[in-house]
């Protein structure tokens, strides 16, 4: 049992850490929502071109083909990235920019059927519509860098509130049982006991959405440092030497990143100068091939002027705590299924959110009721005025 | 109960996250757990709305 000053304590946590997040955290609650869905949004408003109906076990045209095809449809640009998903392999990605260090989020992606090497769309970032808004929105609050530090911080305060609010749930309870609702004295105890009903259900999921969530807000930076340390590290002996001037085919530097990692599959190739690369080499990042290998990825690194492998390394810790994390943010590991559990859990939040906000509202208009309630205060001695407490 | 639910969310999580086929089954069963126990405490707080408010204020003591 804990003392009464330490529930005071944590009340006081638990009420001002949720104060500064809340109008923030429903911001993300909302507008997360439509983007646990994105997939199945952006394919049912797709304006691209559908990939031509081939055999599933068709092989890709040659990469330098693709990009090639994916230059003539942006003409003027540089390729920054070619990357594909798991999920959809007759689908290639070519993300191309102003100038090899362009910031990737202005880049224009070029969409090309793998197999034929026909372009099916193309679309620059940020131009994706309403669900770009909502991302916008979800990551940044069109803000960059220092509004996703921000709401990592919003999202930090919010964690220390879920802690709170579960150690708070027993003294709160006191001997009542789960799923017990004083419904019948007032609207806000009823709401009380609801807060803390849902809150402590879904509790768990909330803390992990929430924390993953966090970590989400430092991707820029733990790439900067894997770039600084890791990358650095390994194109040392690259350092100062002339840039760049006539590029090795990606289709061959791809083949031998495959030969070096015959066991992964092909995710992405950063190009020369990028913010994944070395301004000498196509990094080739290979992904496994179960469940939770495709998740993580493996630098391989090939000089882009020759065409020669140079090294490969597996990422540094943080980065696969970040790759790891974000599965688990986004709900986008287990199917259809998992997704709609997740709208439920966010939706579940939300309710948990408002609940919230109209406990404390209220209890600043409706003083009397809370003496009401003070007085009457249980038969643990640690309990007396738990509920007046926080406001 | 809410260390039941949570135990049911954790193995929910990364049932899912390390395996497919059954895993993902085993995770949408669990996470179903914690949504069950939302619906039931709504449910607990509207059985009373139908009944007549008897006794919504208690004297104080």
């Amino acid at each position: 049992m804990i003392s009464a000053a330490s529930i005071r304590r944590w009340c006081w946590i638990h009420k001002w850490t949720s104060l500064v997040c809340t109008i923030f955290l429903l911001m993300l609650c909302v507008t997360g929502l439509p983007l646990i869905f994105h997939e199945e949004i952006d394919h049912a408003f797709s304006k691209f071109e559908k990939p031509a109906d081939l055999p599933a076990d068709t092989p890709w045209a040659n990469l330098d083909r693709i990009v090639e095809a994916a230059k003539a449809a942006a003409p003027g640009q540089v390729v920054h990235l070619v990357y594909s998903e798991d999920k959809e392999p007759d689908h290639l990605y070519v993300s191309l920019g102003d100038s090899p260090a362009a910031p990737l989020d202005k880049d224009t992606g070029v969409i090309v059927d793998s197999r034929t090497t026909h372009v099916l769309g193309k679309q620059k970032y940020g131009e994706g519509g309403v669900m770009d808004v909502f991302l916008k929105l979800h990551v940044e609050m069109f803000a960059g860098l220092p509004g996703k530090l921000f709401l990592g911080v919003m999202g930090g305060l919010f964690v220390i509130a879920t802690i709170s609010g579960v150690v708070l749930y027993a003294p709160f309870m006191r001997e009542r049982s789960y799923g017990v609702v004083r419904r019948d004295r007032s609207t806000r105890l009823k709401w009380l006991d609801l807060h803390n009903l849902l809150g402590v259900s879904v509790a768990l999921w909330i803390g992990v959405v929430g924390f993953t969530g966090v970590l989400n807000t430092w991707a820029d930076l733990l790439l900067k440092v894997w770039q600084f340390n890791e990358l650095g590290a390994m194109t040392a002996s690259y350092k100062g030497q002339p840039p760049v001037t006539h590029l090795a085919s990606l289709e061959q530097a791809v083949a031998t990143a495959r030969q070096h990692e015959p066991n992964m599959q092909f995710a992405f190739v950063a190009y020369p100068g990028t913010a994944f690369s070395s301004p000498h080499h196509y990094t080739i990042f290979m992904r496994g091939d179960k469940p939770f290998t495709a998740r993580l990825v493996k630098p391989v690194l090939i000089d882009a002027q020759t065409g020669a492998f140079t090294d490969k390394r597996d990422m540094p810790w943080y980065i696969v705590a970040l790759l790891v994390s974000q599965p688990l943010h986004f709900g986008d590991y287990g199917g259809l299924p998992l997704k709609i559990l997740w709208a439920l859990f966010d939706v579940v939040a939300i309710v948990v959110l408002c609940s919230g906000i109209y406990l404390w509202w209220k209890r600043r208009n409706l003083a009397p009721e809370i003496d009401l309630v003070v007085t009457d205060a249980g038969s643990t001695p640690n309990a007396v005025g738990l509920e007046g407490r926080l406001s | 109960m809410p260390i039941a639910l949570a135990i049911a969310t954790a193995i929910g999580l990364l049932s899912a996250l390390l395996g497919d086929g059954i895993w993902d089954g085993l995770s949408w069963l669990l996470l179903v757990c914690p949504l069950l126990g939302v619906v039931y405490c709504f449910k607990a707080a509207r059985a009373v709305r139908q009944l007549p408010r008897q006794n919504h204020r208690r004297p104080r003591s």
